[in-house]
């Protein structure tokens, strides 16, 4: 029994990981067709920001993170008004230019920050292990669980029933049709660039006190968060929410009954196969693309 | 004008052999034969300044400068000054090796210092080889190489594991998790660790490799509450052991009952993880920066005053600094005449110099080198404490796992059973 529930806290954990670091993929992938290679950097911005943070302003993680998901936003933003935004008909050439971004991106925090790995504290309240159904759990894995639903609520909120969230959808369906209707959008396309950068950035802030913070570590991160939004489908919320709970679930499965590098290997091959017989995903949409 | 096929290949194979006749070295052996020269002493310094590795080769390149100008401040060798010339092979083996040969044809450097990895000292050893030039080698390794062009300064499993195994059961149990980095340092280290455990009458209740940089440990965390290990002997490196200590403190894991051993967690790695995360673990090494001896105050003194009060010092940037003081021993006994790479590799047999761990002294077998393992328990402040150290200098015993094979002075010999 007890390995049960550990088994599914393992998988809960991994799975709420995979969620934090795919959801800002899977918007900027599903809304606006962009492959972004950068998503791993922003999530390394998003780390590198609460170290800043932590270490030169003195403000704690929890307090830090509006200003992490504000910093690696602007900077979503920025990139997308230079340099993404002459690409939209170019497929090809955003994944070029986004890899570029993301190289970049890497060797200037290295110039900037230096190669070490730097220490981010995690807050003094969450350090501690709480039992639950009489096991013992890591509090700052369940806040992170916590946080990431609160994430997903707070995004299906504001796709679903803003303003603004209406446009989103209204630009994914058909940009010619929703342009004729008055939205900018050029504006919806950098708004939204910019929150799945922020969304990067925060998942950067909170995985940093479990692992560690170095330069490259954007790249393991964007190879995880492409393989969940590729498996849940393209433009599905639930999709994204149901590949990374399978994903992680299974990997942790794996990993317990052999190891690490088997788990890995494993879901790879896993998702191949998957990919193979339903290309769209687990969730897609069923809708003409304009 | 057009540019015909003709006369480019014309032009092509005009500057390739103007190039060739211009740079014998590339084709003549006998060119390549470094020799110093003229007052000054050419030695390569091949630490990758940028990369993944660069935090801590940046250490042992500080280091290797810090002995340079020490040596030189003192008169330089039998009056002649060392020029060091360094490289930077940005954490890549390729690279490494393409520095190398920089350093070792086009330079004429009589030796060279270099590498923390294994896959960068591959990388370099054909050029050495092939050059006949000498390689100084700082880092702890997995052992099982017994090159005629290299000085193995770091500590080799047997001088790692021989009394910290022991150790470790006498003082938790004999239930070991092994858990590593997937490739042949944890391997050959987790088999020497087997070995010593079925001689101990110990137990391995678990061996695992995780990818290279991996850092999602809650598998592994669980398989630990499953297992009840007593000790962890982790050979995970860089990235994952960071990770892997503050995964194992926030899954309210105890270091009293079941500590993590490791052989690479030193205290630029406690840097990075935060103090909390690191205390009550234990890692063996020759060296640690709170040893106390006047040697060790001396050089942590010193490296801060060159290079920043709050640097560190580690366990791979002392013999990356006693090796240099050993070239020096070895060059001056030579007394300025013949400094070519096979005589210093000649000369260094048997040096022995007080470095800040202990006196160290180069085998004459195996080129490897004698060192004083300790035991140190990892301090919230950064530091270790030293709980155990050897009461005499650890010979090292590069094929010790493997009965059959001999290193000498002409190489790998294998036992004739």
């Amino acid at each position: 029994m007890t390995d049960a529930i550990n088994q599914l806290f393992t998988g809960l954990s991994i799975a709420s990981i995979l969620l934090l670091i795919s959801l800002g993929l899977a918007i900027i992938y599903g809304t606006m067709g962009v492959i972004n290679l950068a998503h791993g950097e922003f999530v390394m911005l998003g780390a590198y920001s609460v170290w800043f943070l932590q270490k030169f302003l003195g403000i704690g993680l929890i307090a830090g993170l509006v200003f992490v998901f504000i910093i690696v936003g602007a900077i979503g933003w920025f990139v997308e008004r230079t340099i993404i935004r002459h690409l939209y008909h170019r497929p090809l050439d955003t994944i070029l230019a986004t890899w570029g971004i993301g190289v970049i991106l890497q060797q200037a925090v290295r110039l900037g920050a230096g190669a070490e790995l730097r220490y981010v504290k995690m807050p003094d309240s969450l350090t501690q292990a709480i039992p639950i159904f009489g096991v013992d759990q890591s509090a700052y894995r369940i806040f992170i669980l916590l946080l990431t639903i609160a994430l997903l609520v707070a995004t299906y909120y504001l796709i679903f029933r803003t303003q603004f969230g209406m446009r989103l959808r209204a630009v994914t369906q058909n940009p010619e049709i929703a342009k004729c209707f008055g939205i900018n959008t050029a504006r919806v396309y950098s708004m939204t660039f910019a929150y799945g950068a922020g969304l990067a950035g925060i998942a950067g802030a909170l995985v940093a006190p479990l692992k560690s913070v170095a330069p490259d570590m954007g790249t393991n991160f964007v190879v995880d968060a492409f393989m969940v939004v590729v498996v849940g489908g393209v433009q599905s919320l639930l999709g994204t929410v149901a590949s990374a709970a399978v994903l992680g679930q299974v990997s942790g499965v794996i990993a317990f009954l052999a190891n690490d590098t088997l788990a890995k290997a494993l879901v790879f091959f896993g998702v191949v196969i998957l990919i193979r017989f339903w290309p769209q995903g687990l969730f897609a949409m069923k809708m003409r693309r304009g | 004008m057009a540019l015909k096929r003709r006369d480019f290949l014309k032009g092509a194979a005009a500057l390739g052999a103007g190039t060739a006749a211009g740079f014998p070295h590339i084709w003549l052996k006998s060119a390549s034969l470094a020799q110093a020269a003229g007052g000054t002493i050419k030695v390569g310094v091949l630490y990758s300044l940028t990369g993944t590795t660069a935090i801590i080769e940046t250490s042992l390149n500080q280091a290797t400068i810090l002995a340079i100008e020490e040596i030189n401040a003192a008169g330089g060798i039998n009056g002649a000054k060392v020029e060091p010339i360094i490289e930077d092979p940005a954490s890549d083996p390729a690279t490494f090796a393409q520095k190398a040969r920089k350093l070792v044809v086009g330079d004429k450097c009589v030796s060279v210092f270099g590498s923390y990895t294994s896959a960068s000292r591959k990388a370099v050893l054909p050029v050495f080889e092939k050059y006949n030039n000498l390689y100084w080698y700082p880092t702890l390794y997995e052992g099982r190489e017994c090159s005629k062009n290299v000085i193995y300064t770091g500590a080799v499993p047997n001088q790692q594991q021989k009394d910290f195994i022991p150790w470790l059961v006498k003082n938790f149990g004999k239930r070991f998790y092994l858990i590593g980095s997937n490739y042949i340092y944890p391997k050959e280290e987790n088999n020497v660790c087997k070995i010593l455990l079925k001689k101990l009458g110990g137990e391995v209740v678990g061996e695992e490799y995780v990818p290279l940089g991996h850092s999602e440990f809650s598998s592994v965390i669980q398989k630990f509450k499953d297992t009840s290990p007593n000790v962890i002997f982790s050979t995970v490196v860089g990235d994952s052991v960071v990770a892997l200590h503050r995964q194992y403190k926030a899954a309210g894991l105890d270091p009293k009952k079941m500590p993590m051993a490791s052989l690479t967690t030193s205290e630029e790695e406690i840097a990075a993880m935060g103090g909390e995360f690191a205390a009550g673990h234990f890692t063996s090494a020759p060296y640690f920066q709170s040893y106390d001896s006047p040697e060790n105050h001396k050089f942590v003194e010193a490296f801060r005053k060159r290079w920043g009060k709050d640097k560190v010092t580690n366990f791979v940037s002392e013999p990356a600094y006693f090796q240099v003081h050993l070239f020096k021993q070895a060059v001056e006994k030579l007394g300025g005449k013949d400094i070519t790479p096979p005589n210093i590799r000649k000369a260094s047999w048997g040096q022995e110099y007080k470095a800040p761990e202990g006196l160290v002294k180069i085998d004459p077998k195996n080129s490897h080198t004698y060192l004083w393992p300790k035991i140190g328990e990892a301090q919230s402040n950064g530091q270790f404490k030293i709980i155990e150290e050897s009461k005499e200098w650890v010979e090292p015993l590069p094929y010790w796992a493997y009965p059959g094979q001999v290193c000498t002075p002409d190489g790998l010999e294998t036992k004739k059973t």
